[in-house]
């Protein structure tokens, strides 16, 4: 069940390279198992974050004062295309980011950070690279603010940019709701629709019960 | 009766809304859940935690691929491989989910059994916590990737909550030339529309050429839809769609396979459809193609040459560039052509399938492999693997000098441990070169599996075309 998302006013680190992939955000080996949550933060941009020796690589902004504190990444077109891998956004997570501003995403990771609790924000390039230069301009000191209830971006010099959100994703956000406890309050029509689906479209429809044995058919 | 001008995308979108959600979103019903090793026994548990049953076993469907070994005995599958094989079978068998375990006809990369096994159908809706789920678009279905999260849901009320993509048609037009294949298309595609063309679209492939591949080029063409950033991809059914599914195991079979193929005949997008976009490639001006640098849209014509940062004035583009060119170990200008490499992988959901592994071994055929590189081919599934023996493509390539694997996703994502090592050079069948995909600092050139072989014979990226016979 995802936290709930209301204001946040916090450091932002710009990672302003275009189409970060969710494999730069986390290597696929530290997905491997069914124990990894929590265990993911340190290892998130990896392949940036660290240099081939394993110590940290003094260039790569997270690893500087003061964006390790960064709760916000003002990002770069495409970020998180790729993989569906939702350890991406766990691992964003994990090391603290609450939100995400970029005038694009991958349609998948962009879904996925509502499902954690991370706001991801839509808005053109040009004021995605002013909050940029901003952030720069103040060494990272100048904070950016969002809140979620008036869709209001501040900027550290309190230039205010409006975002659009998909209402039934701001709600979700604003109440941290669960997705198929909601969906399950209308269980009933589903199965309406299943059982008028299977009139209609028989060859989908499988038998129920019975673990199936062999492959066949027996719709 | 159909309303006029409704595209493929609508028709099928139209057929699974239970309920709307809001303007431009609803709750989609799922036809087809797909589950591997790497997210499914987790996806299974989180399930039995909230003390919540699996909606639709009998519509879930089970297989390892991921994180399993592709060496002969599944040998070296690490031990949290292992787990999570362990794992995928007491969850599937407690819940009545149909697994196709190692060595079971069934078993492969789940985008390649899909269609094999007929689970994957026109108008069908299949999600999988996968992002290559759009390959089964080849087949006319509405195919997607989806997160853990969402896995989860579907697990529970065999539905999902989608919001209404946009559309894009994209027209392959001409006839293909000689040496080129599907994956040569849809590269040249990304190149010239960039990897973030497709995002918030689901793609439409139509055009000449579509109509002319087959069912195995078309799955290749929908696989890499997500590399142009577009979740779904799809082509209409047409004969050949037919002909493929029909016979196959969990394809409706006699009277039913009559009723469906009739539905699916009215699935076409309408003439007077209106897409949001639309894209048109002439096919007869596209040779074969190879990735240069860490996106999929960073691709050229063989005969081409590496891009030089120092001709680009546009300050991002540039620094994107020498970027890429960094982490590749490649000369600004230089010609990709005779660039050395390491390794080569026959393999992936993008191409790994009978057709693909023919067509490599038609270059392997009577030649070796270089000295200098080493070469797998990894088969798709059991049964691409067992009809390649029985075609006795498996002696052609061990005859080369290839290394002949157990089917799997293997040095595609590296989730198993088979990696290229640090600074090495690869050419990959698959879909993503990615910084760090085949492994850390390994180099990944994407080409076809023709491609792929012809660079494994010379021991350098090479023009397939000079190669033939």
């Amino acid at each position: 069940m995802p936290k709930p998302f209301n204001t946040l006013t916090a450091i932002a680190a710009p990672i302003m390279r275009g189409n970060i992939d969710t494999d730069v955000i986390i290597r696929i080996e530290r997905l491997v198992g069914n124990s990894i949550r929590g265990t993911l933060g340190k290892w998130a941009f990896g392949a940036l974050r660290y240099l081939p020796d394993g110590s940290e690589n003094p260039e790569f902004i997270l690893n500087r004062e003061p964006y390790r504190q960064a709760e916000i990444l003002i990002t770069g077109p495409n970020f998180g295309c790729g993989s569906s891998r939702e350890g991406a956004v766990w691992s964003l997570q994990e090391m603290g980011i609450r939100a995400v501003i970029g005038s694009s995403f991958g349609d998948i990771f962009f879904a996925n950070c509502f499902q954690n609790g991370i706001l991801p924000i839509i808005v053109d390039k040009e004021i995605v690279d002013g909050l940029a230069a901003e952030v720069q301009q103040t060494q990272g000191a100048g904070r950016i603010s969002i809140d979620l209830q008036q869709q209001t971006i501040i900027s550290p010099s309190g230039q205010r940019h409006d975002f659009a959100i998909d209402p039934r994703r701001r709600v979700g956000l604003l109440e941290g709701l669960d997705e198929v406890a909601q969906t399950l309050q209308r269980d009933d029509e589903i199965r309406a629709f299943q059982a008028a689906d299977r009139a209609e479209r028989p060859w989908i429809h499988f038998a129920k019960k019975a673990a199936r044995k062999t492959a066949g058919n027996n719709a | 009766m159909q309303t006029p001008g409704r595209t493929l995308l609508a028709k099928i979108w139209d057929q699974h809304v239970i309920f709307r959600v809001s303007d431009d979103t609803d709750l989609l019903h799922v036809d087809r859940h797909l589950l591997h090793d790497l997210g499914g026994s987790r996806g299974l548990l989180d399930l039995k935690n909230r003390n919540l049953p699996v909606h639709d076993p009998e519509l879930t469907f089970a297989t390892p691929d991921h994180a399993i070994s592709t060496a002969r005995g599944r040998a070296g599958t690490s031990k949290v491989g292992q787990e999570l094989l362990a794992g995928l079978r007491t969850e599937t068998s407690a819940t009545g989910i149909r697994m196709f375990d190692i060595d079971e006809p069934g078993q492969g990369i789940v985008h390649v059994i899909g269609p094999e096994l007929g689970l994957s159908l026109p108008g069908c809706l299949i999600v999988c916590g996968d992002s290559h789920t759009c390959t089964h678009g080849g087949l006319a279905a509405l195919a997607f990737g989806i997160g853990s999260s969402e896995l989860t849901h579907v697990l529970a009320t065999q539905a999902l909550i989608q919001r209404r993509p946009k559309t894009m048609r994209v027209r392959f037009e001409g006839r293909v030339p000689t040496g080129v294949t599907a994956k040569d298309l849809i590269l040249a595609l990304i190149g010239h529309v960039g990897a973030a063309a497709g995002t918030g679209y689901a793609v439409e492939y139509a055009g000449s050429a579509i109509r002319d591949l087959p069912v195995e080029g078309r799955l290749t063409i929908c696989n890499l839809s997500i590399e142009l950033g577009a979740k779904m991809g799809l082509i209409a059914p047409d004969e050949k769609t037919f002909e493929y599914l029909r016979g196959r195991a969990y394809a409706p079979q006699g009277e039913m396979w009559e009723q469906a193929v009739a539905a699916w005949r009215k699935l076409p997008s309408d003439p007077d459809a209106v897409f949001d976009r639309e894209v048109v490639i002439d096919v007869e001006k596209i040779i074969p193609q190879v990735t240069w640098g860490i996106s999929p849209e960073h691709v050229i014509g063989v005969d081409g040459r590496v891009p030089d940062p120092s001709e680009v004035a546009d300050p991002a583009r540039r620094a994107a560039i020498e970027t890429a060119l960094d982490y590749m170990g490649l000369v600004a200008g230089a010609p990709i052509a005779g660039t050395p490499v390491d390794w080569v992988f026959i393999g992936s959901c993008t191409n790994s399938r009978l057709s693909d592994l023919r067509a490599a071994a038609e270059i392997a055929r009577g030649r070796k492999v270089a000295s200098s590189v080493r070469a797998w081919v990894v088969p798709g599934s059991e049964t691409v693997k067992r009809n390649a023996v029985a075609e006795g493509l498996d002696k052609v390539f061990t005859d080369a000098g290839f290394e002949w694997r157990e089917p799997g996703c293997s040095m595609c994502l590296a989730a198993n441990g088979e990696t290229v090592a640090p600074g090495q050079r690869s050419v990959s069948t698959s879909n993503r070169n990615f910084v760090g995909r085949q492994g850390p600092r390994a180099r990944t050139h994407l080409a076809s599996p023709a491609s792929a072989a012809a660079a494994a014979i010379a021991g350098a990226i090479a023009d397939v075309r000079t190669m033939g016979r």
